[in-house]
């Protein structure tokens, strides 16, 4: 399924938070969104998300998702790794996972779809009765990961996913979503280390006062003036 | 002061009653993060059927039946008509919205019933007293001791081994990661109220038993109590909520049936006295230690 969004107006209140932003992302590919704090990446993933208002057009699979409750967008087939993680500190590994089972359609294959993330993430299987609060940051983003990777999304979108993690792990990260998008769904990555997703993307687009600036490939990742410029432009 | 075994057998049963009120109301403000005060009202409702049903000379059963055909049509149209219309607004707005729903609700069983109210007998064999190694001992205090046990158990089966019971945990820590999990709020909160009412129908069955003249202010006086038993306990969380109204309910009913005559008036003072002593040194509640334990 083709996320498609068109002419996404965002406002709280006073705030133009996105301004008539367009951009597709078809499955099996990976699309950037980056840009300086308060450039309207959040606030697009949170209008696409049902979680914010929205006007305009949202639509997976020619399905609108604009004005959709968040319960709904997640069972039309989209998931959303929070900024922050969100994930349910009280409740055990495990039972974080079975939550993302709640937007799955399909019935059968839960275990497959388990077996799966815990190949993906052997850490999650080694800790899975262990109370989620107690696992390191990295950790943590793996579940939040494998968390929305169980409801088998066929749109996945991410919101910083790398923030406040050592290197080490954003290599992790960063090697998921390559094995995810692989796998055909279509991921939207929003993230602060520009460079890192720049090359890691299909495109990139650069939003900047809540419009898109400009969009680059992955061949523009070594190129620091144009990314320094789409920054400042 | 005489405390007997009559007296610590009717503490545990008030506090067993009140500890399922503590549940019924710590659900409903774990998915809705609502104090619902007409939660006294459901049970005089339920009191009320039971009432009618042994006026009207129908078996035990049926009244039961009756009783809780009432409370969970109530509890259904008071989610359907006012919490999910008024959802998202303020918590003020939405406990203000809660008093107009209790007052409307007494004065309608005024009207109805009127200030002197309704005998239910149905139930009132339990009374009886059993004798146990010489000690008697009415049957309501070891019956709603099982039955607080049986229902506490069964709830924590279905909040720990479902997938409805996971979800309305989720949605009481962290309702909107829950929804964009896909966790459908609606259902999870009409299951909660759904359970808040079953759970006020076998309060009003118990009740009964104890208090059978059933007035529009029946249980009033008890959901107060209970909601200052959950604050003590812990608001934001059912086991710490449900301790909090079982030890509100045995501190009550022992003293209740302790205290002289004279002195009886007393009881609402001390009890809420100890509450806010309560309060004021721990006022994050008397058994929430919990503490945060998210590593960042």
């Amino acid at each position: 399924m083709t996320l498609v969004v068109e002419h996404l107006d965002v406002r709280y209140g006073g705030v133009h938070a996105v301004r008539d932003l367009s951009f597709t992302v078809a499955p099996g590919e990976l699309v950037g969104l980056i840009g300086p704090n308060g450039a309207g990446k959040s606030s697009t993933l949170h209008a696409i998300m049902g979680l914010a208002p929205g006007t305009g057009s949202v639509r997976v699979d020619e399905r609108e998702l604009l004005g959709r409750r968040p319960e709904e967008v997640a069972r039309s087939g989209v998931a959303l790794v929070p900024e922050g993680r969100r994930i349910f500190a009280e409740l055990s590994v495990e039972e974080n996972l079975r939550l993302g089972l709640a937007a799955r359609r399909a019935h059968a294959g839960v275990k497959q779809v388990f077996d799966g993330v815990y190949e993906q993430f052997p850490v999650l299987h080694e800790f899975r009765a262990r109370q989620a609060g107690l696992l390191s940051g990295g950790q943590q983003q793996q579940l939040a990961i494998g968390r929305a990777l169980v409801a088998e999304p066929e749109v996945l979108l991410l919101d910083e996913p790398s923030l406040g993690l050592a290197p080490s792990v954003v290599d992790v990260v960063f090697a998921a979503l390559e094995a995810i998008k692989e796998r055909g769904i279509a991921v939207l990555l929003v993230e602060q280390r520009a460079q890192r997703t720049v090359a890691a993307s299909d495109r990139s687009h650069v939003l900047g006062g809540g419009e898109l600036r400009l969009t680059l490939g992955p061949q523009d990742a070594g190129d620091t003036e144009k990314l320094v410029g789409a920054y400042l432009s | 002061m005489t405390v007997t075994w009559q007296n610590l057998a009717d503490g545990l049963a008030l506090g067993a009653i009140y500890a399922l009120m503590a549940v019924g109301i710590g659900l409903v403000f774990g998915v809705l993060r609502l104090v619902n005060f007409a939660y006294g009202q459901l049970v005089m409702a339920g009191a009320f059927a039971l009432a009618l049903a042994s006026q009207w000379g129908w078996p035990l059963w049926t009244g039961i039946v009756l009783c809780f055909a009432v409370v969970l049509t109530l509890s259904m149209l008071m989610d359907r008509l006012v919490f999910r219309p008024l959802r998202g607004q303020s918590p003020a707005v939405m406990l203000v919205a809660t008093f107009a729903v209790a007052f409307l609700l007494e004065n309608v069983a005024l009207l109805w019933f009127g200030s002197l109210g309704k005998i239910a007998t149905s139930v009132t064999s339990l009374n009886r007293p059993w004798t146990l190694s010489g000690v008697e001992i009415r049957k309501i205090s070891i019956v709603a001791v099982i039955v607080a046990a049986v229902c506490l158990l069964l709830l924590n089966q279905l909040l720990t081994r479902t997938e409805i019971g996971l979800h309305m945990r989720a949605s009481s820590l962290d309702s909107v990661t829950a929804r964009m999990l896909g966790v459908r709020a609606d259902r999870v909160i009409g299951v909660a109220v759904l359970i808040s009412g079953a759970l006020a129908a076998i309060v009003a069955v118990m009740l009964t038993v104890q208090t059978p003249l059933v007035t529009p202010d029946f249980a009033l006086r008890d959901t107060i109590v209970v909601l200052a038993g959950v604050v003590v306990g812990g608001l934001n969380r059912p086991i710490p909520a449900t301790l909090g109204g079982f030890v509100i309910g045995f501190a009550t009913g022992v003293l209740g049936g302790a205290l002289p005559t004279n002195q009886s008036q007393y009881l609402p003072a001390l009890v809420f006295a100890a509450v806010i002593l309560v309060l004021l040194v721990r006022p994050r509640g008397l058994f929430d230690f919990s503490r945060t334990v998210e590593r960042v």
